[in-house]
């Protein structure tokens, strides 16, 4: 029997860092990424030996998520969650250069459901039937979040002329 | 070539960047990459943002994580309703014998019985399990050892009990409240299981010095050993059960 405790416990910095490129703010993301450990815990008795345990938490974790911004926008006077995760999750470094922190900007200005699927599928490397698994979203709703978000970020990077020099276009 | 080309979709694009296409398939999009320069640009975009965000998000999982992130030492105890019925049982048990509920005290005593308790518990909870008695299964013992070892930190080791008609299922981690404990458990032809427990307290400078309890069956042989706390547990008459403690203390003497 594989050990579920080890298993939970190396899923831990990926889900921090799932949870960090979608909610922005270290504390947030941390909190989130507590509650998901909370309950994965609780009911790790109800994970089936052999399924992946990798989608299970992230499911968790994105539905905890969606339950968070539910709630917070239904607060009288919230500001939006989602809408400026400019912060960049980790402090960029002289070697991160412009093309990755204004890839970064682009990016975090992609709706939600965009940036979810990117980065389960681009930085967790997840298969497409993995991803879609943990939305709760149909294949083909996943495929073209993937595209329109691909293509969003290309148009914005075309337009901040950070292209031009490795393409010679 | 050019026939499967023709069939090249926006979506094996993105499969092509993600590595999700077969090797086939894989050919085909690159030999419709080198004849599109429009699609190859796409494709490189995608490929700059992919890097990008990996830059931007892989040092987070170097991070060192925060306190509140790291695995509750109990979280056992609280999986399973009937493990924790269980537990209380043995509990309202331990209390009734006069067994300490926690390590009370500096002495080795109360500490002995306090790990006597937990690997009591511990005891009934997993041999009674039919289908999941261990973690790791005996077949994996150099695996499960080498684990348990490194996460009590102390190099463990499984005694051999053959040739006292008993035999190695397995094992698994447990959490006590002195930390990660150990349980290995040991069967017999006729389905009689042993466990044996091991709790690694840094402050612990014991002597090795056998105490017995017993309650309902349950019969626990229990010493201190340098750091280490050893709890032998069975349903067998006192006799047998010392023979065996006797073979293990034996064998794990340094």
């Amino acid at each position: 029997m594989p050990d579920i405790r080890h298993l939970i416990v190396d899923q831990i910095p990926h889900l921090r860092r799932y949870a960090r490129a979608l909610v922005g703010d270290r504390a947030q993301a941390d909190d989130l990424v507590q509650d998901c450990l909370e309950r994965a815990w609780s009911r790790m008795h109800l994970w089936q030996v052999g399924t992946n345990i990798r989608a299970w938490l992230f499911t968790i974790l994105h539905n905890l998520h969606l339950n968070a911004a539910r709630k917070e926008r239904n607060r009288p006077g919230h500001v939006p969650l989602g809408a400026g995760v400019a912060e960049p999750p980790v402090r960029p470094t002289q070697e991160d250069g412009l093309a990755v922190r204004s890839m970064w900007q682009a990016f975090s200005s992609l709706p939600e459901p965009q940036r979810a699927a990117l980065l389960l599928i681009t930085v967790e490397e997840m298969s497409y039937e993995e991803a879609a698994a943990v939305l709760g979203i149909p294949m083909g709703t996943l495929m073209s979040r993937i595209h329109r978000g691909r293509e969003r970020l290309r148009r914005l990077m075309d337009a901040a002329g950070d292209e031009g020099s490795e393409q010679g276009t | 070539m050019t026939a499967s080309s023709d069939a090249i979709r926006k979506v094996d694009l993105h499969a092509f960047v993600d590595g999700q296409l077969d090797a086939e398939r894989r050919r085909a999009v690159a030999a419709y990459l080198d004849a599109n320069p429009e699609a190859a640009r796409r494709v490189a975009a995608y490929r700059r943002q992919k890097a990008a965000l990996r830059a931007m998000l892989d040092p987070v999982l170097a991070e060192t994580l925060p306190r509140t992130l790291r695995p509750p030492r109990r979280a056992r105890w609280r999986v399973h309703a009937a493990w924790a019925a269980a537990a209380a049982i043995l509990l309202v048990v331990g209390v009734a014998l006069g067994w300490q509920i926690r390590g009370a005290g500096p002495g080795g005593m109360p500490q002995g019985a306090a790990v006597a308790e937990q690997a009591a518990i511990a005891h009934t909870v997993f041999t009674s399990q039919r289908r999941h008695p261990v973690e790791v299964k005996a077949d994996e013992e150099a695996h499960l050892v080498g684990w348990l070892s490194k996460v009590l930190g102390a190099p463990l080791r499984a005694p051999r009990l053959a040739g006292l008609g008993y035999h190695l299922v397995g094992g698994r981690l447990l959490s006590s409240t002195d930390g990660p404990a150990a349980q290995f458990m040991y069967e017999d032809a006729n389905k009689n299981r042993l466990t044996l427990y091991v709790v690694n307290h840094a402050k612990w400078r014991g002597k090795a010095e056998f105490q017995f309890a017993k309650d309902r069956g349950v019969s626990v042989f229990y010493w201190i050993e340098g750091s280490l706390g050893y709890a032998l547990t069975g349903q067998i008459a006192r006799p047998e059960l010392l023979s065996v403690a006797n073979a293990v203390y034996k064998q794990l003497e340094r």
